[in-house]
C-alpha cells in the first residue's frame, strides 16, 4: 500500500489527513501542545504570533458552522490571516474542478488549506497534487472528508478524554450511533486504538455498522444496554435527519427508544462516566436533554478544547 | 506478400502445437509450419528467435470510445494500442454516446475500423434501445450491420421481465447475449468492495451479493429459456462458485474476468487511488485467489482487458467521483503472462485464455495457426521486461493502476490478415 502522504521523509507531520497510522508519540505531542493553548482563551490577549504572516484558507465544500468557526478562531489566535471560502456555493457549482480551485488559491500564496469535502479522500487528493506540483510547502488539514476522517475532531475527543480520565489504557469507550456514515467515529477509533485504550465499543443497529468493523479493533454491540455497561466514556454520534426515516431506520422515535442516551441507560455505565457528543446534537433523538445538560456531560468543554487542539495542529503542521 | 516468421516457439492451443519452428504466411493466410513449401520464397523474414509465435489475441471487452467520446480516445489511438498489445480482434461494448443501438452507428464503426486496417473490431450491440432497459433493440438489423452479440454494457437491466424477453428474442434468432451480473439496487452509490478497506476509508460499498443475486437471476432465466449467456467480468469467489455449479449442471454459459482482477484487490486502493476505481470493484484478496484459480481450471473461460481509456480529468478527482476503468489493451498479454508465471500455468493454456477461448465466445471462428487460417498472429518476447509508464502506452488513456510496474513479455510483431501492422524495435 502506498505511504500515507501526511508524513514527511523523517516522519514529521506535514499534513493532517487522518489519525490512521499516526504514531502515538505524534498524537501525544499534539495533545501536549494543545495544553497551554487551552488556557489562552481565558486571557485578555488571546493571541500568539506563531502563524503571523501565514495565509490559512478555510476551504469548505460542505456546510459547517462549528468546525469552520473553531478553525477560524484557532488560526486567528495564532495570528494567521484567515480566508473563508464556502465553495459549495461558488466555484464547483460553476464547474471548476477541485484541483483547479486549489491551484488558483495557491497562486494567491496560500500557506495552508483547511479542507472539508463530501468525498472521502478529497484532502489526500489535494495533498498528493500539491506534492506533484512542487508545492510541498503548502499544508493540508482535513476538516472532515465524506465518511472517512475528521482527525481534529478525533484529537479533540482524545484531548477531552485525557483531560478527564488521564490515561487511556484502562478505559472502556463506547461510541454510539451512525458509525456507517461517521468520519468522527472512524477518526476517534483510530486515535483510541493507537493510544492503547483497553476496549473500544461501537453501539448501533446492524444497518449503521459497516462491513468488517471489528478489523478496526473495536467490539460491535447491537444492544445499547450491553454496550454501555461499565463504560468510562460514552460518545454519542449525530444522526442525520435524512437517515432517520427510511431503509436504515424506521423512525427517530424508535431509534431513541433503542439507542438514545437516557439517564436510565447511562446508569449502566460507570458512575463517573463522561458523555461526549461532536455536535450538533439532536435532543430527543440520540440524546435526552437531561443527559446532554447533566453533570456528566462534557459536550461544551469539547468545543473549547477543540480550538486549542486545532491551534496545536495548525502550528505543528506549519512548522514542518 | 509472403512472410516467414523464423525460428520462434510456435504455440497454438487449437492444434496443440508447441515447438520451435518457422511459420509461413502467404496471401493473408497461414501456409504452414516447419519446412517451407518447395520453391516458396519469403518476401520478408521476421526473426522470432527466443520469441513465442501465437495466434493474435482476442479481447472480449475494449472500449474504443467512438462514437461520441472522442475526447477520451479514438479508433486510431486505441486500435494502434490494440496491435501494440498483440490484440488482433476485439469486441467493443455498446456504451458509446449514443449507444450502439442503431445499425448506422455500427456500420460507421465497422467502416472506420476497416479503413484503419489494424485490429478487427466486433461491435457488441445494445440489448435494449439506448441501453435504457425498456424496449428491445433491433437485434436482427444490428446483427446484419455487424454486431456479434448484445449486451447492456455496465447499464444494468433492472426489469427482469424485459431481461427475460430480451433473452427469448435474442434466442429466437441465435443472437448471443452477454451480461455483466450486477444488482442495480445493491450496487447503488457504491464505489468499493464491501469490506475492511471500504470501512477504513469510509467509501460507500458494493456487497458481493450485488453480483450473486444478479447471477442467480440470470442463471434462472438461462435455465428457463435455454438461451446461452456469456457472463462478463466476474469479481467474486461466490460468483465463481455459482458459475462452476451452473456449468456442472450443464447450463449453456461462458464467462470472462478482467485481467486487473487477477492481480489487484481492494487493498490496492491504498490512500484513495482513483486509478483503482474499477467496475466491478476490486474485491478481497480471497476473491482474487478464487478468480485466478477459476481461470486456471477453466471455470472462467477467457481473460479480457476490460480496456477503458479515461482522460486525466476523469481521474484527477476524489476516488468516489472518478470515472471507473483502466486502460488495458497493451497490458492484457504481460498481465496474463504474469498470472501464468506466478500460478505455474503452462504457457499454451494461458495463451488459450486470450486467444482460442474468447474467439469461441465471440463466434468468429478459431484463433489458430493451422494451415489455411487467417494470419492474425502475435510474436512476443516472453523474457523481455518493460515498465508500464504513461509514455510507453499508445492508448490515449494513460489510466492504469499498474503504472510503474515492471512486467515481462513484450510484443515484437503483430500481423493482421498476413500483414505486419505493428513491429517493435528490438532493444540493443
Amino acid at each position: 500500500m502506498s505511504r500515507n502522504p501526511q508524513l514527511g521523509r523523517n516522519g514529521e507531520l506535514v499534513h493532517l489527513l487522518t489519525l490512521e497510522g499516526l504514531p502515538a508519540e505524534v498524537i501525544t505531542h499534539i495533545l501536549d501542545t494543545a495544553e497551554p493553548f487551552a488556557s489562552l482563551g481565558e486571557r485578555d490577549v488571546k493571541k500568539v504570533p506563531l502563524l503571523r504572516g501565514k495565509a490559512v484558507f478555510n476551504l469548505f465544500f460542505e456546510n459547517s458552522t462549528r468546525t469552520r468557526t473553531t478553525f477560524e478562531i484557532a488560526a486567528k489566535r495564532l495570528s494567521a490571516d484567515v480566508i473563508n471560502l464556502n465553495i459549495g456555493a461558488s466555484s464547483t457549482s460553476k464547474g471548476e474542478t477541485l484541483l483547479d480551485t486549489v491551484d488558483n488559491l495557491c497562486a494567491m500564496n496560500a500557506d495552508m488549506f483547511v479542507v472539508r469535502h463530501s468525498q472521502s479522500g478529497a484532502p489526500h487528493l489535494i495533498a498528493s497534487h500539491l506534492t506533484a506540483m512542487g508545492r510541498s510547502h503548502v499544508h493540508v488539514v482535513n476538516a472532515g472528508d465524506g465518511r472517512h476522517a475528521h482527525p481534529t475532531q478525533g484529537l479533540l475527543d482524545l484531548y477531552t478524554i485525557r483531560h478527564y480520565k488521564k490515561d487511556f489504557r484502562g478505559l472502556t469507550v463506547a461510541i454510539v450511533g451512525d458509525v456507517l456514515h461517521s468520519r468522527v467515529a472512524r477518526s476517534l477509533i483510530h486515535g483510541l486504538t493507537t493510544m492503547q485504550t483497553a476496549q473500544v465499543r461501537v453501539i448501533a443497529p446492524r444497518t449503521l455498522v459497516p462491513a468488517q468493523m471489528e478489523a478496526l479493533g473495536v467490539k460491535v454491540c447491537n444492544d445499547a444496554r450491553e454496550g454501555l455497561r461499565d463504560c468510562d466514556v460514552v460518545v454519542m454520534l449525530r444522526l442525520q435527519n435524512e437517515r432517520m426515516k427510511g431503509a436504515l431506520l424506521p423512525s427517530p422515535g424508535e431509534y431513541f427508544k433503542n439507542y438514545g442516551l437516557t439517564g436510565e441507560k447511562l446508569a449502566l455505565a460507570k458512575p463517573d462516566a463522561i458523555v461526549m457528543h461532536p455536535g450538533p446534537m439532536n435532543r430527543g433523538v440520540e440524546i435526552d436533554t437531561p443527559v446532554a445538560d447533566g453533570a456528566r456531560s462534557v459536550i461544551l468543554p469539547q468545543v473549547t478544547f477543540g480550538i486549542a487542539v486545532r491551534m496545536a495542529v495548525l502550528s505543528i503542521v506549519a512548522a514542518n | 506478400m509472403r512472410i516467414e516468421i523464423a525460428h520462434g516457439r510456435v504455440i497454438d492451443p487449437v492444434t496443440g502445437s508447441d515447438r520451435v519452428a518457422s511459420l509461413h504466411v502467404d496471401a493473408g493466410r497461414i501456409a504452414g509450419i516447419g519446412e517451407a513449401p518447395a520453391g516458396w520464397r519469403a518476401d520478408r523474414i521476421l526473426d522470432a528467435r527466443d520469441c513465442v509465435v501465437c495466434p493474435g489475441l482476442v479481447d472480449l471487452s475494449a472500449r474504443l470510445r467512438e462514437p461520441g467520446l472522442e475526447h477520451k480516445a479514438t479508433l486510431e489511438s486505441e486500435l494502434a494500442a490494440a496491435v501494440a498489445g498483440g490484440v488482433t480482434s476485439l469486441a467493443c461494448p455498446p456504451d458509446t454516446d449514443p449507444p450502439l443501438d442503431e445499425p448506422g452507428l455500427v456500420e460507421m464503426l465497422k467502416h472506420r475500423a476497416r479503413t484503419l486496417n489494424l485490429a478487427h473490431v466486433y461491435p457488441v450491440g445494445a440489448l435494449t434501445a439506448g441501453l435504457r432497459g425498456e424496449a428491445l433493440s433491433e437485434m436482427s438489423e444490428l446483427a446484419e450491420a455487424g454486431c456479434v452479440a448484445f449486451s447492456q454494457a455496465d447499464a444494468v437491466l433492472v426489469d427482469t421481465q424485459v431481461l427475460l424477453r430480451a433473452m427469448q428474442y435474442a434466442g429466437t434468432f441465435g443472437h448471443r447475449v452477454w451480461l455483466r451480473p450486477q444488482d442495480a439496487h445493491l450496487a447503488r452509490g457504491g464505489v468499493a468492495h464491501d469490506g475492511e478497506v471500504a470501512t477504513r476509508l469510509g467509501l460507500p460499498s458494493i456487497p458481493v451479493s450485488a453480483e450473486t443475486i444478479a447471477l442467480a437471476t440470470i442463471l434462472a432465466l438461462v435455465r428457463e429459456t435455454g438461451v446461452p449467456v456469456h457472463l462478463c467480468r466476474l469479481s467474486s469467489a461466490a460468483g465463481v462458485a455459482m458459475v462452476r455449479a451452473a456449468k456442472e449442471e450443464g447450463l449453456p454459459i461462458t464467462c470472462d474476468v478482467a485481467v486487473h482482477h487477477l492481480h489487484l484487490a481492494d487493498i490496492d486502493i491504498g490512500w484513495f487511488d482513483p486509478l483503482a476505481n474499477l467496475t466491478p470493484p476490486l474485491r478481497s484478496t480471497r476473491d482474487r485467489a478464487a478468480l485466478r484459480a477459476a481461470v486456471a481450471n477453466g471455470t472462467i473461460d477467457a481473460i479480457c482487458s476490460d480496456h477503458a481509456p479515461v482522460d486525466d480529468d476523469g481521474k484527477q478527482v476524489p476516488f468516489g467521483e472518478a470515472e471507473t476503468g483502466a486502460t488495458g489493451l497493451e497490458l492484457l498479454l504481460p498481465l496474463t503472462l504474469k498470472w501464468a508465471a506466478e500460478d505455474r500455468v503452462p504457457l499454451p493454456e494461458a495463451i488459450a485464455r486470450i486467444t482460442h477461448a474468447p474467439a469461441s465466445v465471440l463466434g468468429i471462428g478459431q484463433a489458430t495457426l493451422g494451415a489455411g487460417a487467417a494470419a492474425d498472429i502475435c510474436v512476443f518476447d516472453p523474457h523481455e521486461a518493460w515498465t508500464v509508464r504513461r509514455q510507453s502506452l499508445l492508448s490515449q488513456g494513460k489510466n492504469t493502476p499498474f503504472l510503474g510496474l515492471e512486467v515481462i513479455g513484450a510484443v515484437r510483431y503483430t500481423l493482421v490478415g498476413g500483414e505486419v501492422v505493428h513491429e517493435r524495435k528490438q532493444k540493443d
